[in-house]
């Protein structure tokens, strides 16, 4: 027997998959392509600023403004997504309704609807004469051509990110277990907070970074709505593409990589949260 | 402690999935509720619970009415068919659970919630799985987590659902002599869902078969297979061989087998059904005879074999070993049959 065995000669273990030399090299080259060129070209161009030259463009005020209003906006509106996101995911998934698939197949509009449109859209509904906008003005509430305009614009572009990742999850998720924790004697409060949301919160998480991550990004829908006032509701990326018309293309890289890289950190932090809780369910 | 169900009544759009349901549990009894897909088991099971509700009718425990009374103050442990384990949850904290959602006030002392898990861990023979995630176990060993969890509020009732149903045949029986172990040295009223005849008449005290959400008999297992109440029962449990025949002043009439043995029946006049178990029929070789074997299995304990009666009805019958051996029976032997036991239904 074991001779036979040792006949045989050495092989790399076949795969169930074949093609994997193949397809990862694919991978790789693809991602290269799309995604590492442009970003490394990206750092590299504003390299040749020079540490002190970078430090300026991105320390004036004009510029840490912008930044301010781009990351507390993103932030707001992605906080007010999960919220309300989780709400309508919770909806469409438990309750059979007349007109549910309506609803279903309206959050995804933001996806499809082109941005300028939806800014444009929001705006006239939003000035100060629009429908909502003249609701608002007898108390001197204006949300057009302020921050608040933008938050609004955020959360439309960013609805379905939340809704649409934690959907299927809560689709999955065994309603038994439900049932037995509050056999088990849990109240309701209990068997959201032991039970659902344990199960929901990392799809919830990566639902409320991605709406963040696309709230950072967004241009279109909000320079109509923010009146973009230097100092006051203008955001990062209309500042780069401000830059870029006046060919301070190395400035407008400058802030570029300021923001990819404040991102990229809040984005780790989101993740560290989410091992972090699971790890914390785990071990309670 | 002891359930009485009243009257029950539960309504799915215009299907009756219960119907004027009655049955009393003794306290510390061992019942199955049995019947097929679609009988109304299950939502009975979880009225009992309070995870569901009735459209009419009560349920009581020891006497006082549970309407209005929410799942958690029940004092009830589910035991459900998918074990509905928290899958992000240790076994130990999925047993830890019910303890751990108690009111403030009542709350016990973490050392003691610990000796009670562990000690409920012992009972159900997982206590080295504590730390496993539920994704980590066999089928059996959550069954055995999700009793555990179930146990740990010291139910007075404990209800499950297809308790072996995800099973497969082996551990199933093991399982199954354990609960009864179990149920014995807990003491509690235990009342459990299948749809496997074996497990409930093996493992219950007492049978309730149902069918199309109505109660057509409960009786201990034995009465249940010797006397069975309806042509359903008849049907449902054991193997029966089901024969049209007449009644004509209390004794019947089944051209092809000899039914003199047969005590009279209260059955009227005119044509009936008539329900006879394999081994109440007994088959001698006779040249003459009005049956030809037609089938012959020897797999078993028991000899199994088919007849044909002249008008081409196919009768079951089983022999012993024994009788096979002395005086075989071959496949186209002319037998006679005589019919010892059966239960006649009018028709």
């Amino acid at each position: 027997m074991t001779q036979t065995i040792s006949r045989i000669p050495f092989r790399a273990q076949p795969s169930v998959i074949p093609g994997f030399g193949l397809t990862l090299g694919l991978t790789v080259f693809w991602l290269s392509l799309i995604v590492l060129v442009p970003l490394s070209s990206l750092f590299l161009k504003s390299a040749t600023l020079g540490w002190d030259a970078f430090w300026a463009a991105i320390s004036t005020p004009r510029v840490v403004h912008a930044l301010r209003v781009s990351f507390s906006t993103a932030a707001i509106a992605a906080g007010i997504n999960t919220v309300f996101g989780l709400i309508v995911a919770w909806v469409l998934v438990r309750y059979r309704f007349p007109g549910r698939r309506i609803v279903d197949a309206l959050v995804d509009i933001p996806f499809a609807l082109p941005t300028a449109i939806a800014g444009i859209a929001l705006t006239t509904l939003w000035a100060e004469n629009g429908w909502l906008g003249a609701l608002l003005a007898p108390f001197g509430i204006k949300v057009a051509f302020t921050p608040a305009g933008i938050v609004i614009a955020l959360i439309f572009i960013g609805l379905p990110f939340v809704v649409r990742t934690v959907q299927p999850v809560l689709e999955d998720f065994e309603r038994e277990a439900e049932d037995a924790a509050e056999s088990l004697g849990a109240n309701p409060w209990q068997v959201f907070t032991k039970v659902i949301w344990p199960s929901i919160m990392p799809a919830t998480l990566t639902g409320m970074a991605l709406a963040f991550a696309r709230a950072l990004g967004e241009y279109g829908s909000v320079i109509f709505i923010a009146g973009n006032l230097p100092m006051k509701s203008e955001i990062a990326p209309l500042l780069i593409v401000i830059k870029l018309e006046e060919f301070a293309y190395a400035e407008a890289t400058a802030i570029a990589v300021t923001m990819l890289i404040a991102s990229f950190i809040l984005l780790l932090c989101i993740n560290i949260l989410q091992r972090w809780a699971e790890r914390r369910e785990r071990r309670r | 402690m002891r359930i009485d169900v009243k009257n029950l009544t539960r309504v799915f759009g215009d299907f009756y999935a219960l119907r004027d349901v009655d049955l009393s549990v003794k306290s510390g009894e061992l019942v199955a509720l049995l019947g097929p897909s679609g009988s109304g088991k299950t939502t009975l099971l979880r009225i009992i619970a309070g995870l569901d509700w009735a459209d009419s009718g009560d349920i009581q425990f020891n006497g006082v009415s549970t309407s209005g009374r929410p799942v958690g103050d029940r004092q009830v442990g589910f035991v459900f068919q998918h074990y509905a384990l928290f899958r992000h949850m240790t076994v130990y904290e999925n047993v830890a659970f019910g303890l751990r959602v108690r009111p403030r006030q009542q709350r016990l002392p973490e050392p003691v919630i610990r000796e009670r898990v562990n000690r409920l861990l012992q009972l159900v023979q997982i206590d080295w799985l504590a730390d496993r995630m539920p994704a980590q176990l066999s089928g059996g060993q959550r069954q055995r987590v999700a009793l555990a969890r179930a146990l740990a509020i010291e139910p007075s009732v404990l209800l499950l659902d297809e308790p072996f149903g995800a099973l497969d045949a082996k551990v199933r029986k093991e399982l199954r002599r354990w609960l009864r172990r179990l149920h014995e040295q807990l003491g509690m009223t235990s009342v459990f869902v299948t749809h496997d005849q074996e497990e409930a008449l093996e493992l219950a005290d007492r049978v309730v078969v149902m069918n199309k959400g109505r109660i057509e008999q409960i009786d201990t297992p034995a009465q249940l297979y010797d006397t069975p109440a309806t042509p359903f029962v008849s049907g449902f449990l054991g193997d029966n061989n089901a024969l049209d025949c007449h009644v004509a002043a209390g004794s019947v009439l089944l051209p092809g087998i000899d039914t003199t043995a047969l005590e009279r029946v209260e059955v009227p006049n005119g044509p009936a059904r008539l329900y006879a178990r394999p081994h109440d029929i007994a088959v001698v070789p006779d040249a003459e005879g009005e049956a030809t074997i037609r089938f012959v299995s020897t797999v078993g304990a028991f000899v199994r074999l088919e007849a044909e009666l002249p008008d081409g009805r196919i009768v079951e019958l089983t022999r012993t070993r024994e009788e096979q051996n002395e005086d075989p029976l071959a496949i186209g032997v002319r037998v006679g049959l005589r019919l010892y036991r059966a239960q006649v239904f009018a028709a």
